[in-house]
C-alpha cells in the first residue's frame, strides 16, 4: 500500500515522461515547443533567481533539480518503473554539470527513486562537484511496514550519506507524511512509534541535517497535526504539491485532497519556506487539452504550455525552490529559460490561469498517466486505454454534448470510432462489475469503477442519440 | 439492342442488391431496401399485394425480365454462364421441359410455407439463396477491404471508416451458403439457367404467367433457314428451332437469341414470328470458388489469431461466451412470434448482415435453419437499433421504430444462481442491474433478513424486454449467470 503510494508521488511527477513522449510521437500543440527548435535560445549563465533561506540566509536556486525520472541508455526505458533499464549515468553528469553551472544548487532525490539507484547515481554526479556548489535533498523513504523499525529506517538514513558521498545532508524530509490508507496511523508508525523523528531532530542538533523538513500527501490531519506541533519540531521547510490546477481544484481529482492554497497560506502564515513539487500536475499542465492549449500560446506563442506551470509556482515568494524532475536536457534548458530569470506573473495573468484551471477542471480529463499499476484488471477491462480515449477525446474537443450543435454527429462518430479503434469492444468500461480491486493500486487516487460507470453511461447514451 | 438494355439493368440492380446485402453500416437500407422487397417470393410471404401485383403484370406484358434483371441469383447464373461462353461457343441446345419436376418443386415449396417451415422451402428460393452466398461468402471479402480502408483511415487520424469484426455466425448457413453455390455455378456453368428452369419455383410461377405474355419472341418461318444459331445461343434451353417453337415459360428474356439472328428472323414483338437464341458463357468457376473458399477458411483464422492477440499485453484473459441453452430460442423485436418467423422467413440473412451488435445469427436448428435468431454473447439489442425490422422484406420481422421497441417484450431474463458472481467468487457485481435498460433488474439482499447480506439480481419479468444488455455485460464466463429465455409470442409492455 505504501509503496503504491510512493510511486503516487514519483509517478505524478511524470511531466518528462509525457513530455517526452509527446514529442516523439506527432506533437500536440501545447507542449511541442518545449523541444521543438523553434527556440533555439541558449539559457544565460549568471541569471537563476534565487530565493533565501531565512533560517541560514543561503541563497536557493529557484530550480531544483528532482532525479526520480534519470535518463536511461534505452530512450523508450523508464529507469523508474524498470528495474533493470539501466541508466545513463554519462548524460546524468552532462546535466547536473550543466545544471550547476547555470545556477541550479538544489539537488533532490530520495532512496527510494529508480528502484534504489538514483541516491547513487546523484552522488556519482555530484561527487565532481564542490560540496558548496550544491544543496542536496534527500528523503527518509521508510514507506514499506518492513523497514517501519528503528534500526532498519536508521540503516536507510545511514545509508544515504554512503551513497550521496557526503558528511552531512543539507535537506532531509520526513518522506510522504500523510500517506497510506489511514494517513495518521502510517505516520505514527513510521515515524512516532519508533521514535525515528526524535532520531531526526537529534541528528539536526549534531548538524548532520542541515535543515528538517517534510513532504505532505494525501491526509490533510497529519498536515495540520505537524504544523500544530511546529514549536516542538520547528521545521525549516515543507514540501507541498502546487500549481495553478491544486491551487483551487484540488479536490476535484480525489475529495480528500486538500487545496494548495489552505496549505501555502498556512505555511506563509508560519514562515516556512515552501518547496514545491508536482508543479505540472504530474505532467497534466505540460499537455493540456488542445484548446486550452492554444489560449496559452495565443498569449506567449514562443514559450512553452509548460513555462506558464512553473512562472506559476515560482511567482509565490514564500517558494523557495520548484522541483523539476528533468530527464532531458532539453527539458533541463526549457526551465533554465523560464526561471534565468524568473518573469513573475502578473496578477492579470494569475487570473488568467486560473481561468485555465476552471476550464480544465470542466473539462474532466481523468489523471491517468498509463502506469499501468491497476492492471490486470480481473474482467479484463483495459483501464489506462479507455481513460486514454477518455482524454484524448477531451483534449481534441470531440466530447459531444448537445445534439443540436452542428458538429454533433462529426464529434460522436469520431468518439465512438474511436473507441472502439482504441478498447476492443469486450474491454470497455460497460464490463466493469465494480469490484474495486484497482482502487488501490492507482496512484492518482482515480476513482475507477466510478469513472467507468460515468464513461459507460456517456458512450451508452451517445450511441442513442444518433 | 433488348440484350443491351437487359444487361445495363441487370448490372445495375445487380450492384445496387448486392450494396444492399453487403452494407454493414445501416445506410443503404434507406435507399435501397425497395430492391429487397420486389424479389417475389419475399413479397408474396409479406402479403405484399402491390409488389405482387407489379410482377405478375411485369411478366405478362414483358415475359420473364424479372428472372433476367431482378433476381440477383439470376445474374449471378449468367455471370458464371458467361465466363464459360466465353471461350466456348453455340454450347447450348434445345431441351424439353421438365415440366413435372418444375411443379413438384412449387409443390414443395408450397407446402413447406404451408406447414410453417419456410426455412426449409428457402433452399430452393432464388433470392434467400443469393442473399446467403452474398452474406456468407462476400461480406466478410467486403468486410475486410472495408477495415483495410479502416486501418488506413485510423493512420490518417480519419474517421471516414471503422473497422468491423468478421465472425462465424452459423456454420450450417456456412456451409449452405457454399453448397448452393458450387452446386448453382456449376449447373450454370454448365447449363445456363438449368436451375431456373428445372428447380425454381418462383422460376416456374412466373414461366407459367410468360407463356401468355404480350411481348414474346417469336420466330418469322419465312426468314428463318433453320441455322440453329438461336437454339445454340439460348441459355434456358427453350428454342426448338427445328419445330420454329419457342417454350416461353423458360424464356427468360435475355435476347441473346435476337443478337444472334442473322436473317431477322426473330423479333420481340406482340404479334407473330421469331426465333433464334444465342448466349453466353463463362470460364472456369472452380478457381474463383476455391478463392472464395480460401477466403473464407482465412477469414475464420483471422478472426481466431485477432482473439488470441488481444490477450497479450499485460490485459486478463477473457474466456469466449458459450451461448445460453434456451427453451424458447429468441426472435427479434418485430417478429411478433416463433410462427411468423418460422411461416414468413425466406433466411436471405439480410438481418443477420445488418445486424450492427452482433446479435442477430442463423439458427443451426433444423425446423429453424438459417432463420434469425438472437444471442448475446458478443453484443446485445441495443435500444436505438431496429436494422432488421427495416430491411427485412418478407415481413417476418415487421417495422417498428425504436419506441415501440422498448415496450416489445421479446423474452425474459433468468438469473443462475450457480454462474453468478457472489457464488462463484463471492464478489458483489451489479453489472446486470447497472445496464438494465428497462429498470427491471434491483439487486436485493440474498438473505432476506439480513440488509448487509450480499446483493443479488432480482428480475421483474413484468418490465423485462429481454435486450440481453444484462446477458451481455455479465462477467461471467463461458456461462452467463443472467440470460433471456425467448418468448413464443411477442407482447406489448
Amino acid at each position: 500500500m505504501d509503496n503504491n503510494n510512493f510511486s503516487t508521488k514519483i509517478n505524478r511527477r511524470s511531466f518528462m515522461k509525457l513530455l517526452g513522449a509527446a514529442t516523439t510521437g506527432a506533437a500536440l500543440a501545447g507542449c511541442a515547443a518545449t523541444n521543438d527548435d523553434a527556440n533555439p535560445e541558449e539559457p544565460p549563465v549568471g541569471k537563476m533567481t534565487y530565493r533565501v533561506n531565512p533560517k541560514d540566509n543561503t541563497k536557493v536556486s529557484l530550480l531544483g533539480y528532482g532525479m526520480m525520472r534519470l535518463p536511461t541508455l534505452d530512450a523508450q526505458a523508464s529507469a523508474r518503473e524498470d528495474k533493470d533499464a539501466e541508466i545513463d549515468q554519462e548524460m546524468v553528469n552532462r546535466e547536473i554539470d550543466y545544471a550547476i553551472e547555470h545556477g541550479v544548487n538544489y539537488i533532490d532525490t530520495s532512496p527510494a527513486y529508480c528502484k534504489g539507484r538514483s541516491e547513487h547515481c546523484t552522488g556519482i554526479a555530484l561527487a565532481r562537484h564542490k560540496r558548496s556548489e550544491y544543496y542536496i535533498a534527500t528523503k527518509l523513504s521508510n514507506f514499506n511496514p518492513e523497514t517501519w523499525s528503528r534500526e532498519a529506517s536508521i540503516e536507510m538514513y545511514n545509508n544515504s550519506f554512503k551513497e550521496l558521498q557526503v558528511e552531512y545532508i543539507d535537506y532531509m524530509l520526513v518522506h510522504g507524511a500523510g500517506m497510506g490508507e489511514d494517513g495518521m496511523e502510517t505516520f505514527k508508525g513510521r515515524y512516532i512509534d519508533n521514535g525515528i523523528l526524535g532520531f531526526l531532530l537529534e541528528e539536526r542538533k549534531k548538524g548532520k541535517i542541515r535543515n528538517l523538513g517534510f513532504s505532505y500527501h494525501g491526509d490533510i490531519n497529519v498536515f495540520n497535526m505537524l504544523l500544530e506541533q511546529n514549536d516542538k519540531y520547528q521545521w525549516d521547510f515543507v514540501q507541498i504539491e502546487l500549481n495553478y490546477f491544486d491551487w483551487k481544484h484540488a479536490k476535484s481529482n480525489d475529495e480528500d485532497n486538500t487545496n494548495a492554497d489552505y496549505l501555502y497560506a498556512q505555511l506563509a502564515k508560519r514562515k516556512i519556506p515552501i518547496i514545491v513539487m508536482e508543479p505540472l500536475l504530474g505532467g497534466r499542465l505540460a499537455k493540456l487539452p488542445e484548446p486550452l492549449a492554444n489560449k496559452l500560446k495565443r498569449r506567449d506563442p514562443e514559450h512553452s504550455v509548460a513555462s506558464w506551470a512553473f512562472r506559476y509556482a515560482g511567482s509565490f515568494p514564500e517558494v523557495l525552490t520548484v522541483l523539476s524532475g528533468m530527464t532531458f536536457m532539453e527539458h533541463l534548458k526549457d526551465n533554465l529559460l523560464t526561471y534565468c530569470p524568473l518573469k513573475p506573473l502578473t496578477d492579470e495573468e494569475k487570473r488568467f490561469l486560473e481561468g485555465i484551471a476552471a476550464d480544465l477542471d470542466s473539462y474532466g480529463t481523468i489523471p491517468c498517466n498509463d502506469c499501468k499499476y491497476c492492471m490486470p484488471c480481473p474482467v479484463g477491462l483495459d483501464i489506462p486505454a479507455i481513460f486514454g480515449h477518455n482524454n484524448k477525446c477531451l483534449s481534441e474537443g470531440n466530447v459531444p454534448h448537445d445534439n443540436k450543435s452542428p458538429d454533433y454527429a462529426r464529434e460522436r462518430r469520431a468518439f465512438l470510432i474511436g473507441y472502439d479503434r482504441s478498447v476492443p469492444k469486450l474491454r470497455q468500461a460497460d464490463h466493469c462489475i465494480g469490484c474495486g480491486k484497482c482502487m488501490p493500486h492507482c496512484p492518482q487516487k482515480i476513482q475507477i469503477p466510478r469513472e467507468m460507470e460515468r464513461i459507460s453511461k456517456y458512450v451508452d447514451q451517445l450511441k442513442r442519440q444518433a | 439492342m433488348l440484350r443491351k438494355i437487359r444487361l445495363v439493368l441487370a448490372f445495375v440492380a445487380f450492384v445496387l442488391i448486392n450494396v444492399l446485402l453487403l452494407d454493414f453500416t445501416g445506410a443503404a437500407h434507406c435507399w435501397l431496401g425497395w430492391m429487397a422487397e420486389i424479389q417475389f417470393l419475399p413479397a408474396l410471404l409479406a402479403l405484399n399485394v402491390v409488389v405482387i401485383a407489379a410482377l405478375v403484370l411485369l411478366t405478362l406484358v414483358f415475359g420473364r425480365i424479372y428472372c433476367s434483371v431482378i433476381c440477383p441469383l439470376g445474374i449471378m447464373q449468367d455471370i458464371f454462364s458467361w465466363l464459360h461462353g466465353r471461350h466456348k461457343k453455340q454450347r447450348f441446345s434445345y431441351s424439353p421441359a421438365l415440366t413435372w419436376l418444375r411443379w413438384a418443386m412449387v409443390a414443395v415449396l408450397a407446402a413447406l410455407i404451408a406447414l410453417g417451415m419456410a426455412s426449409l422451402a428457402s433452399l430452393i428460393a432464388p433470392y434467400s439463396t443469393y442473399g446467403r452466398i452474398a452474406t456468407n461468402l462476400l461480406q466478410p471479402l467486403y468486410i475486410w477491404c472495408n477495415n483495410g480502408l479502416a486501418a488506413i483511415a485510423e493512420h490518417y487520424d480519419s474517421y471516414a471508416f471503422y473497422s468491423v469484426d468478421v465472425w462465424m455466425k452459423g456454420m450450417p448457413t456456412f456451409l449452405i451458403a457454399i453448397a448452393s453455390l458450387v452446386v448453382i455455378a456449376v449447373l450454370a456453368w454448365r447449363g445456363g439457367r438449368t436451375w431456373c428452369n428445372t428447380v425454381c419455383p418462383v422460376g416456374t410461377v412466373l414461366g407459367l404467367l410468360a407463356r401468355f405474355s404480350w411481348m414474346k419472341v417469336r420466330i418469322d418461318t419465312t426468314k428463318c433457314i433453320d441455322c440453329g444459331a438461336c437454339s445454340h445461343n439460348c441459355k434456358a434451353s427453350c428454342i426448338d428451332f427445328n419445330n420454329h417453337k419457342v417454350d416461353y415459360s423458360r424464356c427468360v428474356m435475355c435476347g441473346d437469341c435476337l443478337e444472334h439472328c442473322k436473317t431477322g428472323a426473330l423479333t420481340y414483338c406482340h404479334s407473330v414470328k421469331t426465333e433464334d437464341s444465342k448466349q453466353d458463357a463463362p470460364t472456369d468457376p472452380t478457381g474463383r470458388r476455391v478463392a472464395i473458399l480460401a477466403a473464407g477458411v482465412i477469414g475464420a483464422e483471422a478472426a481466431l489469431a485477432q482473439t488470441k492477440k488481444k490477450l497479450d499485453g499485460g490485459l486478463a484473459v477473457i474466456e469466449d461466451k458459450k451461448p445460453a441453452k434456451r427453451q424458447t430460442p429468441l426472435t427479434p423485436p418485430g417478429s411478433l412470434s416463433a410462427k411468423n418467423m418460422a411461416t414468413r422467413c425466406t433466411a436471405c440473412q439480410l438481418c443477420v448482415s445488418k445486424c450492427p451488435n452482433q446479435v442477430l445469427r442463423p439458427s443451426s436448428d433444423l425446423t429453424r435453419l438459417m432463420q434469425p435468431e438472437m444471442s448475446f454473447e458478443l453484443g446485445y439489442c441495443r435500444p436505438e437499433c431496429n436494422q432488421c425490422s427495416q430491411v427485412c422484406p418478407s415481413d417476418a420481422i415487421r417495422p417498428i421504430g425504436t419506441d415501440d421497441k422498448s415496450a416489445i417484450q421479446i423474452g425474459h431474463a433468468v438469473w443462475i444462481k450457480e454462474n453468478c458472481m457472489i457464488t462463484k467468487y463471492g464478489a458483489e457485481c451489479g453489472n446486470c442491474a447497472r445496464h438494465c435498460t428497462t429498470g427491471a433488474i434491483t439487486m436485493v439482499p440474498s438473505d432476506p433478513k439480513d440488509d448487509t447480506s450480499p446483493m443479488i439480481p432480482a428480475i421483474d419479468t413484468e418490465r423485462c424486454i429481454g435486450c440481453g444488455a444484462c446477458e451481455y455485460l455479465c462477467p461471467s464466463r463461458p456461462f452467463s449467470a443472467i440470460y433471456v429465455e425467448g418468448h413464443e409470442v411477442h407482447r406489448t409492455i
